[in-house]
């Protein structure tokens, strides 16, 4: 269970990430956020957007058009 | 703070000069700015020429299909593009803007408002062109707040230094 869920679904680039980016903010260091999307290239952009900021992501998932990314805050 | 601005000696910077002011040109340079701000980046965006109206408190922003032929709106359950001799018409830019507002609504695409937003609450730097406030006869108290002016000179000092420079 993540230390907090956002939900991103209906919106579309850059704001999955932007919200992302500041719901990191709530969750302690080492803790983890969920991301739902329905956006495709939150895919690719996920993937990057950790990769750059050093914070793991642990799942990227996909299931019936909606995404889920587990994030460890660890950035 | 952003990161960057918590003053890590090691953040990545970038600099992007924006000179277009309208509706489809005011994304790039927002959606690049904003995911680089979130991703730790040190920003700078000059606003020069049309791009400066992108910092009045108040927007209203337009596009125009009038020589643009790669402007293909859905229409009619397919996708077209207009001539410009009806693009010329008055009235066809603002209804091709309201068309182009609405899409963006629907598709839960960030409006330039919002867009804006998140650059302030990132603390991007946000540097008005003082020749083209000057120029264009723009009242600093119509532009918002949270920007400085400069000209060239400032925006290279921060350019030389940066890692990313775009010319929007």
């Amino acid at each position: 269970m993540a230390d907090k869920t956002l939900d991103a679904k209906g919106l579309n680039c850059p704001l999955p990430i932007l919200r992302a980016k500041k719901t990191l903010k709530d969750v302690p260091a080492g803790g983890t956020l969920e991301v739902l999307s329905t956006d495709p290239g939150s895919v690719a952009d996920f993937a990057a957007f950790c990769k750059t900021t050093g914070n793991e992501l642990v799942e990227s998932a996909a299931d019936g058009g909606v995404y889920r990314f587990l994030i460890r805050h660890t950035g | 703070m952003s990161d960057a601005a918590m003053g890590s000696a090691n953040a990545k910077t970038m600099t992007i000069i924006v000179t277009k002011g309208t509706l489809d040109w005011a994304y790039p340079p927002f959606i690049l700015g904003t995911t680089a701000a979130a991703m730790g980046v040190d920003v700078t965006m000059f606003f020069t020429f049309y791009g400066l109206s992108l910092l009045k408190k108040k927007l209203d922003l337009q596009v125009s299909a009038l020589g643009n032929p790669a402007m293909k709106m859905p229409m009619m359950g397919m996708h077209m593009g207009m001539p410009n001799i009806v693009a010329m018409l008055p009235g066809v830019d603002a209804g091709a803007s309201l068309m182009m507002k609405n899409m963006i609504k629907k598709k839960g695409v960030a409006s330039i408002e919002e867009l804006r937003e998140a650059a302030i609450e990132s603390e991007i730097k946000l540097i008005a062109c003082q020749m083209t406030m000057d120029l264009f006869e723009f009242k600093t108290e119509d532009m918002i707040d949270n920007l400085s002016l400069g000209g060239a000179a400032t925006y290279m000092e921060k350019a030389l230094k940066s890692d990313i420079n775009l010319f929007i």
